[in-house]
């Protein structure tokens, strides 16, 4: 369902953040976008990211040391 | 910035140190709050004002910093003051540093500054500063404006956030 997809693995904080934010400029309002990322730190940053800017976080995934994030671009 | 509406939140941050660990929390922070859609506004000051030099060379010092613990062979040593002032050591504790941030995947400095700059961050240089350590603005990466102590405290009182590091 994720029309955009951001690899952020391997990547430490604040990178995974900074990266959506600017691959949200490209997604259309409405749509979603998947971030992958394997720093622990992002589960709550994410969720502070999305509280914070009105973007909605759809799905927070964990397996293994895999993080899948699903925002839809509403803000 | 065009995303950034006028009722968005503000932050400013002073800041006053340029050693490699100390650049990192100004620049995460600003270029963090930046993608949350705050307004962002750092200001350069004593030690912090060459963070702005276009080529950084930034190093790390074990001197007076004793919490300092570097992971080393499965375990944490400590670095003790005294071995700071063996020419070679803070030169080796800053390339392991370097070493460190690389294999984490945290960003360098110059990423990070670079998107300040691109998010439009905007960047205060103390010109008591820049007088008294002999810059000039020509000097530094394309960005910053000349402020002093009263524009900071214009931005300051407007501010939701100001924070000193």
């Amino acid at each position: 369902m994720a029309e955009h997809l951001l690899d952020a693995k391997g990547l430490n904080c604040p990178l995974p953040i900074l990266k959506a934010k600017k691959a949200l400029k490209d997604v259309p309002t409405g749509e979603v976008l998947q971030v992958l990322s394997t720093d622990p730190g992002s589960v709550a940053d994410f969720e502070a990211f999305c509280r914070t800017t009105g973007n909605e976080l759809l799905d927070s995934k964990t397996e293994g040391g895999l993080y899948t994030f699903l925002i839809k671009h509403t803000a | 910035m065009s995303e950034t509406a006028n009722n968005a939140k503000s932050l400013s941050i002073i800041v006053t140190k340029g050693t490699l660990d100390w650049a990192y929390p100004p620049f995460i922070l600003a270029t963090t709050a930046a993608a949350m859609g705050l307004n962002v506004t750092m200001f350069f000051t004593f030690y912090g004002l060459p963070l702005l030099l276009k080529k950084l060379d930034l190093q790390l010092s074990t001197l007076g910093n004793p919490a300092m613990k570097m992971p080393m062979m499965g375990m944490h040593m400590t670095m003790p003051n005294a071995v700071s002032m063996i020419p070679g050591v803070d030169a080796a504790a800053t390339r392991m540093m370097k070493n460190l941030t690389k294999k984490k995947g945290v960003a360098s400095i110059e990423e990070l500054r670079e998107a300040a700059v691109d998010s439009g961050v905007r960047m205060i240089a103390c010109q008591m500063t820049l007088d008294l350590f002999e810059y000039s603005l020509d000097d530094m990466i394309e960005g910053p404006e000349l402020g002093g102590a009263a524009t900071y405290m214009e931005t300051a009182t407007n501010s939701d956030i100001n924070l000193f590091i």
